[in-house]
């Protein structure tokens, strides 16, 4: 191991690695499968696919309406979800989160019960421009409709978001949506400092924290933060759920996004009065083993701690810099230091394509992402069609950097870099 | 995906691509990319009375895409436009000398030829309503 590289034991990484059982598998390649795309989607852990299908196996039944044992214990395994994942926010209660499939629908709950009711002609809209598609064309559709201006943060050569303007920029803006973690560069992004600024500012702050909560403990109430997005999948759960925190006033200012069943308290033919908090939210039969999924996905992380999760991500990032800025013909994207980034590296590598890096790193049983990441326009000011990404969790290892390393090693020769 | 797809000939093809650049008077001419890995290719044709006399394209992006454009280019000389129409994955696959390739990457190997087909339809009697497939 390198000087200056905090060391993470391998150890522990692999009696993480126990738990998740796709590690144990082998590509058609025949491979070991080395998982480096977890900024994608995370892999699950036994005790997640246990609890899913200890639902559907032993309790399966709706939720807030039936009578039965069954049905009890299906909205009690629900709810317990939502508290524990209010407590990995540290919300300040459970109706605080909502659920939704995934940060996206959370950020057009957003853009769609906040924006349509608070919106005016002439306001603006404050992005950064590291941001995901989920976080712009949300706020492109609203401003259309409204009338509003996108604005955005620029970034420095290292793709670091720039705030020295960010109070002259916030000028007459209503709402901030910024990433905490870019999915592309791995920035993090002082939403602290933004979050305070905005406020000073008259703006509300809704965060898109598909990249963040998986990875950094987010508190939501030290923070400050009005609205903050995140993705299941992303963290350890099943697909099809995510969450929304926000603020009970809010919450409770704003009209239903989707309207069904669930989210009413009574319904004549004529109108409707609305459920509580956080139900109002929460239309038509939810992803209820989706939701108790994420419920032992967050306990499996706290078991953890979210402390351990960062700082080993932190060690193998740095790792990972190391050798692969010591690896010809490779060009880094984003901050220099692991410490101002998540788990993510986006890199090229001499002329090869990144659909190319990627076939060939499949073949060696490594999988990458080669492409946009869903961020063209961040591309396109970094000049680059696409890039090839690595990305990191809790189940990876120095061993698994080294992988990569070798294959990259066998890219530049099939192409004679 | 099968590493030995990455074989010598291709990454040639991919390096000194065949009738690679652009004429001066084009008859027929398409472009289009794949907005997903940003391959573009642009495809220039010459025809003389509905054959194909020669062809020219352009691009960038990966070495599938672009080694697969250029072979093609080498096979559709002297062949009728009605007969590129008939040209299909199959083709792609044999030209590159490989039994199958990941539905990732399909669109990558087709990509010259669906461009190709496009270039060749702005040149028929009965032109595809799509005005872009015309001659620019």
């Amino acid at each position: 191991m390198t000087a200056g590289i905090t060391p993470v034991s391998d150890t522990a990484a692999e009696r993480i690695r126990a738990d998740f059982p796709i590690l144990a598998t082998r590509t058609k390649s025949g491979k070991p499968l080395v998982y480096l795309d977890s900024a994608a989607t995370s892999q699950k852990p036994r005790s997640v696919i246990e609890t899913i299908s200890g639902y559907y196996e032993g309790y399966n039944a709706n939720i807030h309406r039936g009578v039965y044992d069954i049905a009890e214990r299906a909205t009690d395994a629900f709810e317990g979800a939502r508290a524990r994942v209010a407590s990995f926010f540290n919300a300040a209660e459970s109706a605080e989160i909502i659920f939704t499939r995934n940060a996206t629908e959370a950020l057009n709950l957003v853009a769609y019960s906040w924006g349509l009711a608070n919106l005016r002609a002439g306001d603006a809209i404050l992005l950064t421009r590291l941001e995901h598609h989920s976080n712009i064309v949300p706020w492109q559709l609203l401003a259309a409709k409204m009338g509003a201006e996108l604005r955005f943060l620029e970034l420095d050569g290292q793709g670091r978001v720039v705030l020295d303007d960010l109070d002259a920029k916030l000028r007459g803006v209503r709402l901030v949506a910024s990433a905490h973690v870019s999915n592309t560069l791995g920035t993090i992004v002082p939403i602290e400092q933004i979050i305070a600024a905005a406020h000073r500012a008259g703006a509300v702050v809704v965060i898109d924290g598909a990249q963040a909560a998986p990875h950094l403990a987010v508190d939501v109430r030290a923070l400050d933060v009005d609205f903050y997005a995140a993705s299941g999948h992303k963290m350890l759960g099943p697909t099809g759920i995510g969450t929304l925190y926000a603020k009970r006033a809010l919450l409770e200012a704003i009209p239903p996004f989707l309207a069904g069943g669930d989210m009413i308290r009574r319904v004549s033919y004529e109108q409707t009065t609305f459920n509580e908090l956080p139900w109002k939210f929460e239309a038509g039969t939810s992803d209820i083993a989706g939701a108790i999924g994420l419920g032992a996905a967050v306990d499996y992380l706290q078991d953890l701690g979210m402390a351990w999760v960062r700082a080993h991500e932190v060690a193998l990032t740095a790792y990972a810099l190391e050798r692969l800025n010591a690896a010809p013909h490779v060009r880094l994207y984003g901050p220099e230091r692991a410490e101002e980034r998540g788990g993510v590296i986006s890199f090229t590598m001499g002329d090869i394509h990144p659909h190319d890096i990627a076939s060939i790193l499949d073949g060696e049983g490594v999988c990458i992402r080669a492409g946009h990441h869903c961020t063209m326009p961040l591309h396109e000011r970094l000049g680059l069609a696409a890039t090839a990404r690595a990305s990191f969790y809790v189940y990876n290892t120095y061993a698994d950097v080294d992988a990569l390393i070798e294959a990259l090693e066998k890219a530049a020769r099939i192409f004679k870099l | 995906m099968d590493e030995l797809f990455y074989r010598e000939y291709i990454l040639e093809h991919y390096r000194k691509p065949h009738n690679y650049g652009r004429f001066e008077h084009p008859d027929l001419a398409y472009e289009d990319d794949n907005p997903l890995c940003g391959d573009r290719i642009r495809v220039e044709l010459k025809v003389d009375d509905g054959r194909i006399a020669d062809v020219r394209f352009e691009g960038k992006g990966c070495a599938i895409s672009q080694a697969s454009a250029s072979m093609l280019t080498d096979v559709v000389k002297g062949m009728t436009l009605e007969e590129t129409l008939r040209l299909g994955k199959d083709d792609v696959l044999e030209n590159l000398g490989a039994e199958s390739i990941s539905a990732a990457r399909i669109k990558c190997a087709t990509l010259g030829l669906k461009v190709l087909k496009e270039a060749a339809v702005g040149g028929m009697p009965q032109a595809w309503p799509d005005e872009e497939g015309q001659a620019s």
